[in-house]
């Protein structure tokens, strides 16, 4: 393996880290916070995705899909968390998983209805057209650098948050320990609305930036959330930083893992789960 | 999904309450009952509807009769469920005794009904599923496929790499059956013209993330990159493929359902892209213009490859049929009427091998502004050798 082929698969497994990250950020929150896995997270990425394919097309411009599309994802979960998940709270998990799968149902019928069975893609915008020259025979879409930034991006801004504000501080004593910050006299109900809805937003903006970088079809957000939660576990339930690290673990895994190893491709993800788990049983950063 | 089945359950009640009505005074012999196998709801539904529409098409175009008899439909949607395949199979064939089967689209799907099939006799003719072994280890007297197989799509465009001037080329697919038996046919045709294959990738199934393949393939130098995707996977690869500025240097190659119906989606990057299939909604044949006319006039959009499987599976019926004069008591005779149809079909002409699969022509089209041109012949009446079938 020369150089400039480890350079160009260190900037794919960096890519496919970072948008796996906004996706998988979301996720962890949720899961970390309200205690609920969200089994539905894949198919929101699929509603972004298909929101912008949409949108692209009736107001002829990408960037303005975009805006319109994040406050329709943000009202999706504030419906879905409000009329739905407020109701199950008090009981078990299960129904929370049975709940979530049920979206999935659900969302995966809603697409098909809306927008039928057939693949579509969303063109590249103008802006981001060209390519940079990696080798002398493979480019780069300008694209996928501008993904690479804004996931990085968010990711700081995520961190900031988090870190820096008060309801950081609250995020994160939440997700260490939910009834002393119940207890503290802080309104969790309203924490949870907030949660979830920027979680959802979170991924349905990750379908919706990586649109153009992939064929949108029905069931595309299915195979994304396995991958997620092999994220959000290695990293730590509830971690940010866990989800991040975790995401750029899993990206250069895979990339790397697909072209070193071909016959284990499908299996090295979990193959680091595992190791991780046996080592640190509560993921790297939790 | 219920409501469809509704709908699918009272148009067959209706059809059925037609064709007994009619039957009283056109025949003693009762309607035929063709029996319906395919996927009305889930991913394939667009692959099910075409079948349908194409068979409808053809028998239409006969007066409705099969051999002087009514037809009576009975649909039954099969999900591409592979789990529920013999139990809807036995459904069809005990419960509502059809005279014959027709389906499936999904391969798994078949796996199932084939067994049904061995083991009631029950007359089956697939109309899509690409699966090598149905019409070879699995092949028996009473199943037919009116479409193709992985290999026969695939094994033309071995030799017209070799020809087009290739000498090495990486193969890629997805890791399942259906992509290993694609590329296995062309790698056998492109190494017995003396070409090498420097490298086959094994992508595992679902996965769309193409990026670090590309990487590879760029440092692998081909001459060219033969690939099977189907559905998203075909979009995403032809786009990334092309947007990785590889598409100039390293010609890409593939079978025909890498682009079949996804021209739209996959836009610009699909230029210049050559494919290998049975089948070119842009065939200039007198057959194929009338067809696409009348399947624009019934159903107001433009026929595919899936139509097509359809309407020749339709037109397999209408001659059987005729030859045996709607008598389906006698099996043997009726077997033989199938196996000896010789259709002058909008793909071509269209015959049965001793496996009963279609000999028939494989198409080499290229990607010319948004269309499927077809360039040539790329192998002419190719038969499946399917060399493990007895029977």
């Amino acid at each position: 393996m020369d150089l400039a082929f480890f350079g160009v698969q260190l900037l794919n497994g960096l890519q496919y880290g970072l948008l796996l990250f906004l996706i998988a950020s979301g996720l962890t929150l949720i899961f970390g916070i309200m205690g609920i896995i969200n089994l539905a997270h894949g198919a929101m990425y699929m509603i972004g995705a298909y929101l912008v394919y949409d949108l692209t097309f009736r107001l002829g411009n990408f960037w303005l899909a975009i805006l319109v599309a994040i406050p329709i994802a943000i009202a999706l979960g504030l419906i879905i968390e409000r009329l739905f998940l407020d109701t199950l709270y008090k009981r078990d998990h299960l129904y929370q998983v049975l709940l979530t799968f049920g979206l999935i149902l659900v969302l995966n019928e809603m697409q098909r209805i809306i927008w039928g069975g057939d693949v579509h893609s969303v063109p590249i915008p103008e802006l981001f057209s060209g390519r940079i020259q990696l080798t002398d025979n493979l480019q780069y879409s300008h694209y996928r650098l501008f993904v690479m930034g804004v996931c990085l991006a968010l990711a700081g801004v995520i961190y900031w948050v988090i870190r820096h504000t008060r309801l950081g501080i609250i995020i994160r004593a939440g997700a260490v320990n939910r009834d002393m910050v119940e207890g503290l006299g802080i309104n969790v109900r309203t924490l949870f609305t907030l949660i979830f809805s920027v979680g959802v937003a979170l991924t349905a903006f990750a379908g919706m930036i990586a649109a153009p970088l992939t064929s949108i079809a029905p069931g595309m957000g299915d195979s994304i959330l396995i991958t997620c939660f092999v994220v959000v576990v290695i990293g730590g339930i509830g971690s940010i930083k866990g989800a991040f690290w975790g995401a750029i673990l899993i990206g250069m895994a895979e990339t790397f893992g697909s072209v070193l190893i071909p016959s284990l491709a499908s299996m090295v993800i979990y193959l680091i789960m595992a190791a991780v788990l046996l080592v640190k049983p509560r993921g790297l950063f939790a | 999904m219920k409501t469809t089945f509704k709908k699918c359950a009272l148009t067959s009640l209706i059809a059925a309450g037609m064709a007994v009505g009619s039957a009283a005074y056109a025949s003693d012999n009762g309607a035929v009952k063709l029996g319906l196998m395919l996927p009305y709801t889930g991913t394939y539904t667009a692959l099910g509807e075409a079948i349908t529409n194409g068979l409808e098409l053809a028998i239409a175009q006969h007066g409705d009769q099969l051999g002087g008899r009514d037809v009576q439909y009975i649909k039954l949607d099969s999900e591409a469920n592979p789990s529920r395949a013999p139990q809807n199979m036995s459904r069809l064939v005990r419960g509502d005794n059809v005279d014959f089967v027709i389906g499936p689209v999904h391969s798994g799907v078949a796996m199932g009904m084939l067994r049904v099939a061995q083991q009631t006799g029950a007359i089956t003719i697939i109309p899509n599923a690409g699966l090598g072994a149905a019409t070879n280890e699995l092949c028996m007297p009473n199943v037919f496929r009116t479409s193709f197989s992985m290999w026969q799509d695939s094994y033309p465009m071995g030799k017209v790499a070799y020809e087009l001037g290739h000498r090495r080329v990486v193969t890629i697919t997805w890791d399942y059956a259906g992509g290993k038996e694609d590329l296995a046919g062309f790698e056998e045709a492109f190494t017995e013209a003396g070409g090498e294959i420097v490298r086959q990738i094994l992508v595992p199934f679902p996965n769309t993330e193409f990026q670090s393949y590309l990487a590879q393939i760029a440092s692998d130098r081909p001459d060219a990159v033969y690939t099977f995707f189907a559905g998203g996977g075909g979009v995403s690869f032809v786009r990334d493929y092309a947007a990785a500025g590889l598409k100039d240097s390293i010609p890409l190659l593939g079978s025909g359902f890498l682009t079949d119906g996804n021209l739209a989606a996959i836009g610009e990057a699909g230029e210049g892209v050559m494919t290998t299939l049975h089948y070119a909604e842009t065939l200039d044949t007198p057959q194929n213009r009338a067809f696409v006319e009348a399947y624009q006039e019934a159903y107001g959009q433009m026929p595919d490859t899936y139509a097509v499987q359809g309407y020749d599976t339709g037109m397999m019926l209408v001659q059987a049929m005729a030859a045996v004069e709607g008598d389906t008591s006698d099996r043997e005779r009726l077997i033989e009427a199938l196996a000896s149809v010789q259709l002058d079909s909008p793909r071509g002409p269209l015959s049965f091998s001793a496996s009963h699969h279609p000999i028939q022509n494989v198409y080499l089209r290229e990607i010319r502004n948004g269309k499927h041109e077809v360039v040539g012949i790329a192998h002419e009446n190719l038969e499946v050798p399917d060399e493990a079938c007895r029977m």
